[in-house]
This record gives C-alpha cells, sequence and structure tokens, in this order.
C-alpha cells in the first residue's frame, strides 16, 4: 500500500538519458515546464507532447510508471479541469439548470489538464532517471552563484539529499510498526475519521521517535567523520559536461525556439 | 494440533525484476504447548515465516490453519487469531508510544474489547511475568534502560494472553546478562502457563538449552525440523550455510578426536561438565 508512491523514485536501467548531467536535466525539465505555460495553441501542445513522448522512449523507463506518479494528483487534475469548465465566463455551448460549459471554458480546462499531465509526468521523468544524489549534486552546482548572496546552497542541497534519502526508510519503519501495532489489535481502516485518525496516534509516535533517533545517529556519524558544510569541500565524483551534455543542450534549445514560435506566435 | 502450515510459499515483489522468493514450499506442524526454536541466518526467512502465521502476510501460494480453520478463508477473525497469536517483533521496544508504562501495555486487551477491570488485571499480571517492579508502572516508557523497554513491549503481547507466543529475536542487541534474563523469563511463564512458544533467532547457543525443538531455515525452505541434540549433529553442515552448534558441542567434538571417550550430542555447559568429569574419572583411575 505504501509502495505505490513513484513521486522522487529511481528506476535503474541504462540509457542516454540516465546518462546524462543531473544539470542537464535540470535545466530541460524547468524549461520544459515554462514552455508548457507559454504554449497556448493546439500546435504548442503537440511538440511537447512529441518531445515529451521521444524522451520517454530514449529513458527506457516503462510507460507505467510515468502513470503511476498520476495517480497521486488525479484528484487535483480534477479540480483544475471541473473549476475551468465550469467557471470561465464567455460564449456559451451547453446550458443546462445552472451550470453553463463555454467555449472558453472548454478550451482553458483542455489546456489545464494538458499542462498539468505533461508537467508530472515530465518531472517524473527526471526524477525517474536521475538517483536523488545526482540530482541534489546538480542543484547544488546550478545554485552556486547564489552562494554570493549568502545563501548557504551546500547545506540547502545536503538536506534535501538526506530527506530523499530517508523516504524509503521511514516508509519501511512505518510498515514495520504497522505491523507490529495490528499484532497487537490496532485498527487503522474501520471507524469513522476522527477514530481514524485517532489510531494513528499509536503509528506517529513510534514513527517521529524513530526518525529523531535517526537523525541523531546520522549528525553524529557525520561528525564524527568531520563533516563541516560546504567549504572547501571536493566531490568523489564532480560532475563534468561531456560531449552527449553539450548535444543535449543544442536539442533543448531547439525545441524551445520551436514551442514558441509555434505554440505563441504562429497563428494559422 | 494448534498451527499447520501446508505448502506455504511466499514471493516478494512477484512478476517485476526484484522477485525474491522468501519462502519455498514450507510444511510445518507446530502442536500445542512446544517450545520450538526458529534459527536461520539474517534473510532465510524467518521473520517472513513468523509473519504469516498470524496473518500479517499472506501466503502467495499453500494454506495455513490454525485449529483447523483455514485463517484466510472469507470471514475468519483475524483480529482474534492475532490476540491468540501474540507476535513480537524484533526491537519491539520501537513500537511503544503511550505516555506511562502501563498503558501501553494495556493497548493490545483494551483492542480486544475487554472491560477496564479486566484490562488493567492482565496488564499488571503481564509486567509481572516479565519481572518488571511496580516502581516503573507510571513512568514514561522513553525513561527506561534498553532491556526494560523490551520487556514492557513484550508484556504488551503478554497481556493479550496469546495461546501462542512468538518471540522475534527478542535477545538482539541485548548484553549478556539481560538476554539471559529474558529467556529465563520465557522459559519460566512457559512452564508456568503451558502457551507454545516460537523463538526466532540465529544464535544456537540461545535456544539450544531451552526448546524442545528446532527448525533450521535456509534460502526459505526448511532444512532440519527435530530435536535440538539431533540437529546439531549435523554441525558441519550449518557451518555451510552460517549457523553453528552451540559452542559445547564442538568442545565435546574436539575431546572425542582426541581420544577421551565422552558422548558428542552435548547441547548445555552443565551436561557437558558432567559428562568430562565422567570421562576423566575413568581415564584419570586408567592411568594411575
Amino acid at each position: 500500500m505504501l509502495r505505490d508512491i513513484t513521486l522522487g523514485q529511481y528506476y535503474q536501467t541504462d540509457s542516454v538519458i540516465h546518462r546524462l548531467d543531473p544539470r542537464v536535466k535540470l535545466v530541460a525539465t524547468i524549461v520544459f515546464i515554462i514552455s508548457l505555460f507559454l504554449v497556448d495553441n493546439f500546435i504548442g501542445y503537440l511538440i511537447a507532447a512529441v518531445f515529451l513522448a521521444c524522451m520517454i522512449k530514449i529513458s527506457k523507463v516503462p510507460f507505467r510508471f510515468m502513470v503511476k506518479g498520476m495517480k497521486s494528483v488525479v484528484f487535483l487534475l480534477l479540480i483544475a479541469v471541473v473549476f475551468n469548465l465550469f467557471l470561465t465566463p464567455g460564449e456559451p455551448v451547453i446550458s443546462f439548470w445552472k451550470i453553463t460549459v463555454t467555449k472558453e471554458g472548454l478550451s482553458m480546462a483542455f489546456k489545464m489538464a494538458v499542462r498539468l499531465v505533461f508537467l508530472i509526468i515530465g518531472s517524473s521523468l527526471m526524477t525517474l532517471t536521475t538517483t536523488p544524489n545526482n540530482l541534489t549534486d546538480g542543484m547544488e552546482k546550478l545554485m552556486a552563484p547564489l552562494k554570493r548572496l549568502h545563501v548557504p546552497v551546500h547545506e540547502v542541497a545536503m538536506m534535501m539529499s538526506i530527506a530523499l534519502r530517508f523516504i524509503p526508510i521511514l516508509l519501511e519503519e512505518t510498515d514495520k510498526i504497522m505491523k507490529a501495532q495490528i499484532a497487537r489489535g490496532a485498527d487503522f481502516e474501520s471507524g469513522n475519521l476522527i477514530k481514524k485518525a485517532k489510531s494513528m496516534v499509536p503509528l506517529l509516535v513510534p514513527l517521529f521517535i524513530s526518525a529523531f533517533r535517526r537523525a541523531n545517529d546520522l549528525a553524529m556519524a557525520m561528525e564524527a567523520r568531520c563533516y563541516r558544510g560546504g567549504e572547501h569541500r571536493t566531490k568523489m565524483k564532480p560532475l563534468v559536461y561531456h560531449k552527449r551534455d553539450g548535444m543535449a543542450y543544442g536539442i533543448l534549445a531547439v525545441y524551445a525556439v520551436m514551442s514558441v514560435y509555434f505554440g505563441r506566435f504562429f497563428r494559422i | 494440533m494448534a498451527i499447520i502450515l501446508n505448502h506455504v510459499s511466499h514471493i516478494y515483489e512477484a512478476g517485476t525484476a526484484m522477485e525474491v522468493a522468501a519462502l519455498k514450499d514450507v510444511s510445518l506442524s507446530i502442536p500445542d504447548g512446544q517450545f520450538i526454536g526458529l534459527i536461520g541466518h539474517t534473510g532465510s526467512g524467518k521473520s517472513t515465516l513468523v509473519q504469516h502465521l498470524n496473518g500479517l502476510m499472506k501466503p502467495t501460494s499453500g494454506h495455513i490453519y490454525y485449529n483447523g480453520e483455514d485463517i484466510h478463508e472469507e470471514g475468519f477473525d483475524k483480529k482474534k487469531l492475532r490476540s491468540k497469536v501474540g507476535l513480537v517483533f524484533q526491537y519491539p521496544e520501537h513500537q511503544l508510544f503511550e505516555i506511562d508504562v502501563f498503558s501501553d501495555v494495556c493497548f493490545g486487551p483494551k483492542n480486544m474489547g475487554l472491560d477496564e477491570k479486566e484490562v488493567q488485571l492482565r496488564a499488571y499480571a503481564a509486567l509481572k511475568q516479565v519481572g518488571l517492579e511496580d516502581d516503573y508502572f507510571y513512568q514514561s516508557p522513553f525513561d527506561l534502560s534498553g532491556g526494560q523497554k523490551r520487556r514492557v513491549a513484550i508484556a504488551g503481547v503478554l497481556a493479550m494472553k496469546p495461546e501462542v507466543l512468538i518471540l522475534d529475536e527478542p535477545t538482539a542487541g541485548l548484553d549478556p546478562k539481560g538476554r539471559d534474563e529474558i529467556l529465563d523469563q520465557i522459559a519460566a511463564l512457559r512452564a508456568e502457563t503451558g502457551i507454545t512458544v516460537i523463538l526466532v533467532s540465529h544464535s544456537m547457543d540461545d535456544v539450544a538449552k531451552y526448546v524442545d525443538r528446532i527448525v533450521v531455515m535456509n534460502q526459505g525452505s526448511v532444512m532440519y525440523d527435530d530435536e535440538p541434540r539431533k540437529v546439531f549433529r549435523y554441525y558441519k553442515e550449518l557451518e555451510a550455510v552460517g549457523l553453528a552448534a552451540p559452542q559445547v558441542t564442538y568442545i565435546m567434538q574436539a575431546l572425542k578426536e582426541k581420544g577421551f571417550p565422552v558422548q558428542t550430542d552435548i547441547i548445555t555447559i552443565e551436561e557437558a561438565r558432567d559428562e568430562i568429569l565422567k570421562a576423566l574419572g575413568k581415564t584419570g583411575r586408567r592411568n594411575a
């Protein structure tokens, strides 16, 4: 039940996308997301869809993994679509009782749905092809200029990588404590909302305690190895751009120009 | 016959690349009142097996019967089963959550829907059974020492008055004194109440002294299932799968190889002492 969460999970396989520098993937994801919001005609979405489909194909990650990530946001998607559909003023298409669907509403709802779906698939493609460690490395490198403004970039990146690392550990721990309490007759499923919330106490208290204990142990272990933050810290595997990364940037630039040109300014 | 496992298999992550068979065609019968040691090295499937016994996990194939009823049959009361088959997990102290020791132990019996008085009586009796003094009853469980926490957690399961008590590595991480105390208390409890006890461990020394029967697991299958003495005869095979016979068994083997007339199926230090004295007595006289 708890293992269904794929957002932020890595899918192990060997592909060009997996081998790309994490910085390229981060920039590409950001560019892709921006392009989704700039584009406002059908051709633009078609270009985005083709681009995304190609990337998924090249990444060798099975499509069902992307869909799995979608499950957690289906509700959000539904709300966005429904609100846009019924609450956008404009030229009515269908009208019954107090509900009116307008032409503008239809197109807004469609755009919203496509944008959200592409956004989620695009960003899960990044997390599925990049290990959490690589991802935070990339972020740290990309945000390095912010250090001038006294932003603790290294610390933020370190916290993120630890947080990501702890997700599977805490999931496992939750599973274990849940089982232990079920063995003592706990019931997490039946009852009304208040009863359900109350039944979470025997799960949450031990979980918090264990999270604090682990955090404490980790801090101690890091200190024992003389960890002291970002200054002068070197990396075992420093990020270096390869030829393929340059090519990837090239492809990305072509995509960005095409999608903005056709998707925004091109009029049929 | 209390629990019967009929050709039980369990596969994790079936149908994916990470597929692992944790249990392979395990058949066992666990009669009432037996004291069983379930032994295997890390990853041999012991913990998976015991989680099947109270219905926390469902076998991929095969059936489990409790007193003749299939526990995964439609309409079988699993909650009741879990109060009858008490499972103490590894590091059970990590599941404590209440504000004081006594309320934590009350959690199990309360979930069984017993009345207030009965719940408290059971909690009190259980805490006494694990040898915790009254002074600790109203302290926070998090202020206790590791060994005491573990006892509170075991009491939490005992308070449900299970007919079968399963302990998954109850001595992991305890010092020798704490280990002996917990094992002695479990043995005393069993002698007193006659319940079935299944002790999961990877240490033969831990279980040899107490149990009537040893089940050795290896890579998800039952490798040996017999009386301790008989199982330890295969000490060489046990070593090959990362286990070992009790230390004294090795000493007796070595003595025999050196020509002392001793029995080798010795499993406790006391027996070994008697046997060595007997042998020395004889050889001593011959030499004189």
